[in-house]
């Protein structure tokens, strides 16, 4: 039986500039196309992730522009368009002043006392 | 008699940044010496690790030549750690994330490993015995 | 009942977010999980009995196997006559039996 596997994304803003993406979310675009059964949970600073509010564009480097800058949320959004389950730790929006309304549609909050019940769900746990 | 097992780690840092590279590369000969069958999926920097242009050096400050400094490459340990493999009839299939090749130029890495995409990094998962994810931070 | 591997690398001065880590192994075992909370790299200073200690003995109470491994305590010049109680010494090969036994494994 195919596996499941749970992506626990905690680093955030690490080469997204230069990659134009975060590099788990893509991996996990790529993963989920190549017949993984996935799902992710986002925790620490990638708790900020789903925000709607973010907005990396404008930067230039002597004159040359970034005509593509990151769009996380809307990255996240698409997974979730294709059936994952993206999950965010409510406690880690709380110590952020994230509110739900900042956040795009689709997410499914869990608390951290509840991640031993998530992760038993699940065969293997990815923590990136 | 159990079955070989089979393991996957996915590495994610270059060499000379941090200790995870040398716990990761600890991990692997641990397990190349049981003969154990293994996939590694080198993500991002980590696909520097095996990179065939790394070169030892003298190093003045330690007053050693050349010899004397033996200066390790983590490319040699790549190689090491596969030849180990071998002669424990186990296996290494090393997959270079060709995406983070073609951006970091890293092209020119040591013999005997392959480059790939997730879909390598999915069938290694569906394969092995377990995965082990060591991240960068 | 799944068994768990937890690999700790980093410790309380790096991040703050250790805390998470430990209390995640505690959590588990308190739902009745075989878990070893496995310290490597600056993982192991709060091994060594100091302020930064009380969390990690706390967590062996609840039942956690708190393992420290021998190169990196070694390295670091830390005894076992030093190491905070509830945490033992022991090799990194334990992580990959841990890893062939099919625990779920996760590094911090």
């Amino acid at each position: 039986m195919a596996k499941k596997v749970l992506q626990v994304i905690e680093t955030a803003y690490r080469g997204t500039l230069e990659e134009q993406d975060d590099t788990v979310v893509w991996l996990t675009h790529a993963m989920r196309g190549a017949g993984l059964h996935t799902d992710v949970l986002l925790r620490g600073n990638a708790a900020n992730y789903p925000v709607t509010a973010q907005d990396a564009s404008g930067l230039e480097f002597g004159g040359r522009k970034q005509t593509q800058p990151p769009r996380i949320a809307d990255d996240l959004a698409r997974l979730i368009e294709k059936g994952v389950s993206v999950y965010v730790v409510t406690d880690d929006l709380d110590r952020r002043g994230i509110q739900t309304s900042d956040l795009i549609r689709g997410l499914k909050s869990v608390g951290s006392a509840e991640l031993p019940k998530l992760f038993g769900g699940y065969d293997q746990i990815w923590h990136w | 008699m159990a079955p070989t097992p089979t393991l996957t780690f996915v590495l994610m840092d270059p060499p000379y940044e941090n200790a995870r590279t040398t716990t990761a590369l600890r991990l692997l000969d641990i397990a190349a010496r049981r003969g154990y069958n293994l996939n590694v999926f080198a993500y991002e920097g980590a696909v520097y690790v095996p990179f065939s242009k790394q070169a030892p050096h003298p190093n003045a400050v330690h007053g050693r030549d050349l010899a004397q400094e033996d200066h390790p490459n983590p490319k040699d340990w790549v190689e090491a750690i596969i030849a180990e493999a071998k002669r424990q009839g186990g296996t290494v299939d090393w997959v270079q994330c060709g995406l983070c090749v073609d951006e970091r130029g890293a092209a020119e890495s040591i013999p005997g490993l392959r480059r790939g995409s997730p879909a390598d990094l999915v069938k290694f998962a569906e394969v092995s015995d377990n995965t082990l994810v060591i991240p960068t931070k | 009942m799944p068994k768990y591997l937890l690999v700790e690398s980093r410790d309380p001065s790096e991040t703050n977010d250790i805390g998470y880590f430990y209390d995640l192994a505690a959590a588990l075992a308190g739902e009745g999980h075989a878990v070893t909370l496995f310290l490597v790299q600056n993982g192991v200073f709060p091994a060594r009995r100091s302020a930064m200690s009380e969390p990690i003995g706390r967590a062996a109470k609840t039942g956690v196997e708190v393992l420290a491994d021998e190169f990196s305590l070694r390295e670091r010049g830390i005894t076992s006559d030093r190491l905070v109680s509830g945490v033992k010494p022991a090799p990194l090969d334990v992580v990959i039996d841990q890893l062939a036994e099919g625990r779920k494994a996760l590094w911090h």
